[in-house]
């Protein structure tokens, strides 16, 4: 609840504050602040300090999953300011109504991981994407970014009208007559006409929301269209938060009839890994191939949803820490570049050593190599995906899509370390000691959640 | 145990250590003598864990656990067993060899190279030690990691590719394991905080299908069989010897593929005792035709680093045939010839690579007549390729006489046809002698000098070692006699 009510004060804070901000640097410091309020008092509220009591009639519900999701969320929003502040600032002009529209996407954030109710789950969703078809487009002189924004907002207008249908079947169908998730009591029988129709619309939603294959089209030109600095939030917190939504909904109000609707989750988790890794492959810009490389990561995710048990939901929560983390420090880096092609990344290992370091250990999360985060989480899908015991295939499926991924990812390393930089540019790159290292901290935490991944995971026993 | 230190913790923690050290260390010559330093100190504690080893209590002694992700049920344990002592006595061993030998090359960050060494030796000993799976796993990649950089980075001309090629292979090959161990994983008793268990007393009392064996058997098995290599899995490691730079080629044919038939023992055989009963013939017989096709290949290889390779191919051919003939005589032999080949391996290449530095060249057609400038170099040669044929009084009779001995029990066929490659592997050993040192010498040969005195002790050490174990295995069979008799327990045969 204090994240939601917080991070939409804040929002309108900062959006009426760029009116009184002078330069164009404070907005940051003031962004920064009002999300570690809104940090703690999410973590107080979890530990069970409530500020704000607010009768919401059933409609959300703020148990331990949610509260900690949004913790680790706002961590990495918190990590996300930190170490791109100064280049939101160098999008445009109008730099505090893009912390605003953040803002309010964390407020969408928290409503999505707290939901009860299909209306609020409608809500959070919204609150999520609108801003993001801003932040898309905000790079105004730039015509890719433009057409990116565009894109956007028809495809994610057109997939929210799929999911209201979805919603609206749903509470059609169901014979409580209801729109909570937990009083629909679908039960175990044969699942009905209406709530069917209602799930595939549903399902087709999420994965426009997720970018999850075959609904995947608009991802790569909107991530590649978009301010770098934006596509790196888009393509992690958001994702993540549309990942968790969808796993409360699925396991409250369908879980009894999983082995109904399995098969569609496994065609899509199947779809987007092949699509992902296969395409990421053929990438020749940095930018490009982690747009790739994030639907194949969403791929990754999606055996959450199939997998649907404990293991997987403590595993998601994981992956979002993990995958984030490592997807915005390399982001962070990308910025920094004059060069998005793999050959701009030539030699980085001799120019920029801590650079270089640190997006190797990022990459290597995201390959999934033990001792980083990225393979616990991992780890943590299969055992939630071998643990559901259908569809083993899918499982082998997803390690050999994971060592696809290797070849992409290893192919920027080799770049940094083995190949020789190019004499003109030599990296010259703004780069101040503060930025290295927080890079060094964001690398710290992958390495210690590989080594202890209870520390974010034993938390949801609190 | 309570609360000190045990060894194995020690020899996990040690190279990992002073590895990361490594890093922030600037100049070049106290880098060599850190990591030369660091590895000696390694190899002391090795030494001493194996004066206080107990070869009548297997896994008894000297194991620790800690929590670790207490609510999967996997915790940080290690131990020592038999086996363990001896490989993490062949890796503390072989490092100092490695880095006397090699003391005075010059490498570019020679920080981040003697750094990545000492974590590669960290990796292989959390291998050895390891007796949780999922802490198994951990280091079976991370050993990996290191030498990947090694080898890409200070390799020869075509070591990207032929490191990928590495990379890929173990990669796919480890996380098609990392399912298995899942799947095994869930078939565990429960322990107080989960619901399944991770450690290996689970693995080994897990009731698992005989059907559920048939598959799982060859995710296990392909991850260990890509390492150590076995045909048709060896296919990357010929390009990758030859390509990376000595000392990495030493820690890859000397301990790696130990790694390989290690977890073949610890991993696959307790576990599916019915499918290693069913599939034996298909492993042998793999393992058999090749040692037959890489010993015809050795034949006609003119690059000296390329014989050696295939000639390890040979070898190990013959370990993993004896590791499934699952008798006693054949497992004994594969314990004590992990540790001979092992030593034996690194010696060769110790040899090639001084011929290399010396001559700047590889290929047994331009060379000749090194005799007559290095006699020494020539008979520690000669010794060495003799122990590498397995002749009597070396150490690799004894570990190859039993294989062949539990392989002639198993079937006398197998047993006749790998008989074959040992005759061959006279052929080619015995002919690369021949070239190299003996016959007319050339213009590349006559500016030969002598060897280092590092190298000297570290070839005599090497050398007196053969001529030792080869008259005197009974340490080695009782050391590992512990692990022999538990893992053939398994089998009702």
């Amino acid at each position: 609840m204090s994240a939601i009510i917080l991070s939409a004060i804040w929002g309108v804070v900062m959006m009426f504050g760029g009116v009184f901000f002078k330069k164009a640097s404070v907005p940051k410091y003031w962004a920064i602040a009002g999300l570690i309020i809104i940090l703690a008092a999410n973590i107080l509220e979890f530990l069970g300090w409530k500020f704000f009591n607010i009768d919401t009639k059933g409609m959300l519900r703020f148990d331990n999953f949610g509260l900690h999701f949004n913790t680790v969320a706002f961590f990495c929003t918190l990590i996300y300011f930190l170490l791109n502040g100064r280049d939101i600032e160098k999008v445009g002009k109008h730099v505090s109504e893009y912390f605003a529209l953040i803002f309010f996407v964390l407020c969408g954030v928290a409503i999505a991981s707290s939901f009860k109710s299909l209306l609020m789950l409608f809500l959070g969703i919204e609150i999520m994407s609108i801003p993001l078809y801003i932040l898309t487009g905000s790079d105004k002189p730039n015509l890719k970014s433009n057409e990116a924004s565009l894109k956007y907002f028809l495809m994610g207008a057109f997939s929210t009208g799929i999911m209201l249908m979805g919603i609206a079947f749903l509470y059609g169908g169901n014979s409580a007559g209801s729109f909570n998730i937990d009083m629909m009591r679908l039960g175990y029988g044969y699942l009905p006409d209406m709530i069917a129709v209602g799930l595939v619309l549903l399902v087709v939603s999420m994965s426009f929301k997720v970018s999850a294959a075959p609904f995947h089209f608009w991802a790569p030109d909107v991530y590649d269209g978009a301010p770098t600095v934006f596509t790196s939030f888009m393509a992690t917190i958001v994702k993540v938060a549309g990942f968790i939504a969808f796993i409360r909904l699925f396991q409250s109000s369908f879980g009894t009839m999983q082995s109904q609707w399995q098969m569609l989750i496994v065609i899509i988790t199947a779809a987007t890994l092949l699509i992902g890794n296969l395409t990421a492959v053929f990438q020749q810009s940095v930018k490009r191939m982690l747009a790739y490389s994030s639907i194949a990561q969403a791929g990754f995710m999606l055996l959450a949803l199939f997998a649907l048990n404990d293991t997987a939901k403590e595993g998601l929560i994981l992956y979002s820490a993990a995958y984030s983390l490592a997807t915005i420090g390399l982001f962070a880096i990308l910025v920094r570049m004059k060069d998005y092609t793999i050959e701009g990344f030539n030699g980085l290992g001799k120019t920029q050593p801590v650079l270089a370091l640190t997006a190797t250990i990022f990459l290597l999360s995201l390959t999934g190599i033990p001792l980083t985060a990225g393979f616990t989480a991992k780890f943590y899908m299969l055992l939630a995906a071998v643990k559901n015991g259908h569809q083993f295939w899918l499982v082998i499926l997803a390690v050999l899509c994971a060592a696809i991924s290797a070849y992409y990812y290893f192919k920027v390393i080799q770049a940094m370390y083995f190949k020789e930089p190019a004499e003109d540019t030599g990296h010259q790159m703004d780069v101040p000691p503060s930025f290295k290292w927080l890079l060094i901290f964001t690398a710290a935490i992958i390495i210690i959640l590989g080594i202890v991944p209870g520390l974010v995971i034993d938390w949801l026993y609190y | 145990m309570g609360t000190y230190i045990t060894f194995p913790e020690l020899l996990l923690w040690f190279p990992l250590v002073t590895g990361l050290i490594v890093f922030f260390i600037k100049e070049q010559k106290n880098v060599k003598a850190w990591a030369l330093f660091s590895s000696l100190i390694t190899l002391v504690i090795s030494v001493v864990s194996l004066c206080y080893s107990d070869n009548t209590k297997y896994f008894s002694y000297n194991y620790v656990s800690y929590e670790w992700l207490k609510y999967i049920g996997s915790n940080f344990a290690v131990g020592l067993d038999g086996m363990g002592h001896m490989l993490t006595f062949l890796t503390a061993l072989s490092f100092p060899i490695i880095f006397a030998a090699t003391y005075k090359k010059d490498y570019k960050n020679a920080n981040a190279f003697f750094g990545l060494m000492l974590l590669s030796q960290a990796g292989l000993m959390g291998v050895f030690v390891a007796i949780d799976a999922l802490v198994f796993y951990f280091f079976w990649e991370l050993a990996l990691i290191p030498v990947y950089f090694l080898c890409s980075r200070w390799g020869g001309e075509k070591r990207i590719q032929a490191t990928w090629k590495f990379f890929i292979y173990t990669f796919v090959s480890s996380l098609l394991m990392l399912v298995g161990i899942i799947y095994v994983y869930l078939q565990t008793g429960p322990t107080q905080f989960s619901d399944h268990s991770f450690s290996i007393q689970a693995f080994y009392t897990s009731i698992i299908s005989s059907k559920d064996q048939n598959w799982l058997f060859w995710l296990f098995f392909i991850a260990f069989a890509v390492k150590m290599p076995v045909f048709p899995f060896h296919t990357w490691q010929p390009d990758t010897y030859e390509q990376s730079p000595a000392p990495v080629t030493m820690v890859l044919s000397g301990i790696m593929v130990k790694m390989g038939v290690f977890a073949v023992i610890r991993w696959v055989l307790p576990i599916f005792p019915t499918a290693v009963l069913k599939f034996d013939n298909i492993v042998i017989g793999l393992s058999v035709a090749g040692m037959i096709y890489a010993s015809c290949i050795a034949m006609v290889q003119n690059d000296l680093k390329r014989l050696v390779a295939y000639s390890s191919i040979a070898h190990i051919g013959l370990m993993s045939a004896a590791i499934f003939t699952a008798n006693t005589t054949g497992m004994q032999g594969v314990m004590i010839q992990m540790l001979n080949h092992g030593i034996n391996i690194i010696a060769l290449w110790i040899v090639v690579d001084i011929i290399e530095k010396h001559t700047g060249v590889r290929k047994i057609s331009e060379l000749g007549g090194l005799a007559l400038h290095t006699p020494l170099l020539a008979i520690f040669f000669v010794v060495i390729a003799l122990a590498n044929i397995a002749l009597p009084l070396t150490n690799a009779f004894i570990g190859e006489f039993a294989m062949f001995t539990g392989l002639y029990e198993y079937n006398a066929w197998y047993a006749a046809l790998a008989g074959i490659s040992i005759i061959l592997s006279a052929v080619y050993t015995l002919n690369m002698v021949q070239k190299v040192f003996y016959g007319e010498d050339n213009i590349l040969t006559k500016v030969v000098s002598q060897v280092t005195a590092k190298q000297k002790i570290v070839l005599t050490l090497i050398v007196i070692f053969i001529f030792v174990l080869g008259v005197y295995p009974k340490p080695v069979f009782d050391l590992t006699n512990d692990t022999v008799t538990a893992v053939l327990s398994r089998f009702a045969k």
